[in-house]
């Protein structure tokens, strides 16, 4: 086994050799600028993005002519909502979003509300960290100009129901992003049978290079148009300009095409060591919670609470082993994950998430490590918690007077 | 982030960590946080003419305040009440090389250490 073990795929992915070695002629010998017309270098560097677009567009059912490279996922969220919200202006000022968005789309919905004037609806989620299309639904006015709701959670894993979103959103003639950062290349993502006309991914979630993504922004039922955010050479149909990265594109889609070729073997792969995880830590702990949905997760996901311990002094605990927490100490903000706060999950046991993500160049053996070390080091901090002291002696933590700080 | 040295062995080899019962009459109990906000220390000292012999902990929270109780435990052994009272966040945050973001860690040992000073000056006078 080789250490650190790397159990972050959530915050990204190794690359792929395959994809490396796809991308190495790209910077030196085949240097050509794609938008160059009238000499072999820029042939040969038009030749290679129009090859990657086919296959990011054959990996989600789209036409190559609708994807539009950005500098990744979080470009393409702040393309979608504030290009579409800009361009639809005279149509209505309501976007419809929800608590669990990944920043690239909470923080972009803000600035539209508190600098253009949008209005914005965050919905709830259920205990799972779900979206109730219902709620979708009710939430619309005939001011309402996008829907932007997430393919599947970056702490939790819970996959949304996209198709039944994206048949409202058609049938109420609104338009419909989804920020697939976590899903595409993981799980099946069909943007006609989902009904999505706007979609956010990028590379280096699924073993490709840092520094691209893309939008798939649908040309046909309906053509959607959206404002540039950035105006130059009039590249990506005039919605994005700037030189295209060609090596980062040719590696995007080598990366989309190993996933599209290995996700049915893969998925399940991948499932079965996440089980393999959860099934060794959970049977051997007790007051430990799952969070996130049961089945309706992405299969490489695995978040869990462990009661009466905090999850930084976890991972520090278990250092040889790259993982991620929702605890407050590990974010910027002093604030446990607000993910695990919509879906009711306590301060306390928020504090005391744990994020797994297993990827592509996991093995068993680093799962069984893992589970070993994950229940040493809990049951060593709980011998250490005053928290666990006490539930042992049978108070109820709800019930005492903490002197909050 | 990167801990100090010294967070690191705290945490890896805790001192005096466990615990004294709370309703002896030579045990101070400070127990300060709250676990919604992700840290709860709980401080003992077991104290004899005025002086404290033996000190406990138990902590839950992250590196830096595990490391903090440990040391807190480390510094109370040997101290008369009255220097006790004298230990200040400031000497841990030194002590342990505790970035701006941990400071709130040495905040909530230094209440502990008063708490547990606290609870057993009412002890004794509960007692007369």
């Amino acid at each position: 086994m080789k250490f650190p073990i790397f159990l972050d795929n959530h915050s990204t992915t190794p690359m792929d050799q395959r994809v490396l070695d796809v991308m190495l002629p790209y910077f030196v010998e085949k240097f050509g600028n794609a938008a160059s017309r009238n000499h072999p270098f820029g042939w040969e560097a038009e030749e290679a993005v129009e090859r990657a677009r086919q296959q990011i567009a054959h990996l989600i059912h789209a036409d190559a002519k609708e994807i539009v490279f950005t500098s990744g996922a979080t470009e393409s969220d702040n393309l979608a909502l504030k290009g579409v919200m800009d361009m639809y202006r005279e149509k209505g000022d309501h976007l419809i979003t929800s608590l669990t968005e990944h920043r690239a789309v909470l923080d972009t919905a803000k600035t539209l509300e508190s600098k253009r004037g949008i209005k914005v609806t965050y919905l709830p989620v259920d205990k799972y960290g779900m979206v109730n299309p219902d709620d979708v639904r009710n939430a619309i006015t005939d001011k309402t100009v996008l829907i932007s709701i997430m393919l599947a959670n970056n702490e939790i894993g819970t996959i949304n129901p996209i198709k039944e979103i994206g048949k409202i959103a058609k049938e109420k003639g609104i338009l419909f992003h989804c920020d697939a950062t976590q899903g595409v290349g993981k799980i099946p993502v069909d943007v006609q049978e989902m009904g999505i006309d706007l979609m956010s991914f990028s590379a280096h979630k699924i073993y490709g290079p840092k520094g691209v993504g893309a939008l798939y922004v649908r040309k046909k039922g309906p053509r959607v148009r959206l404002t540039p955010i950035i105006d130059g050479g009039g590249h990506e149909r005039g919605m994005r300009s700037g030189t295209l990265p060609v090596p980062l594109i040719v590696g995007f889609g080598k990366a989309c095409e190993l996933c599209e070729q290995e996700m049915p073997a893969e998925s399940v792969r991948l499932a079965t060591m996440r089980d393999r995880l959860k099934d060794g830590i959970m049977t051997k702990l007790d007051e430990v919670y799952l969070n996130g949905h049961p089945t309706q997760r992405l299969p490489h996901n695995l978040n869990i609470s462990f009661a009466y311990v905090e999850g930084e002094s976890l991972l520090m605990g278990v250092k040889e082993i790259a993982l991620s927490s929702g605890s407050a100490c590990t974010s910027a903000t002093l604030e446990p994950s607000y993910v695990l706060r919509a879906l009711g999950v306590g301060s306390d046991l928020a504090h005391s998430s744990i994020r797994f993500g297993l990827g592509r160049f996991n093995t068993n053996e680093e799962v069984d490590y893992t589970a070993t070390r994950i229940i040493e080091i809990v049951t060593k901090l709980r011998e250490m918690s005053p928290l666990y002291e006490m539930a042992k002696d049978g108070i109820d933590l709800k019930t005492v007077q903490w002197s909050a700080h | 982030m990167a801990y100090s040295e010294k967070v690191v062995d705290h945490f890896n080899n805790p001192r005096n960590m466990g615990s004294f019962k709370k309703d002896e009459e030579d045990v101070g109990t400070g127990i300060v946080g709250a676990p919604e906000c992700g840290d709860v220390m709980k401080l003992q000292i077991k104290v004899q003419d005025e002086k404290i012999v033996d000190a406990r902990f138990k902590t839950f929270g992250c590196g830096s305040a595990i490391a903090s109780s440990s040391l807190a435990t480390e510094w109370l052994k040997g101290k008369t009440l009255q220097e006790a009272q004298q230990i200040k966040n400031t000497d841990i945050v030194q002590e342990l090389n505790l970035p701006p973001v941990k400071i709130h860690c040495s905040v909530l040992a230094e209440d502990a250490i008063k708490a547990a000073l606290n609870d057993y000056k009412k002890k004794t006078e509960e007692k007369k």
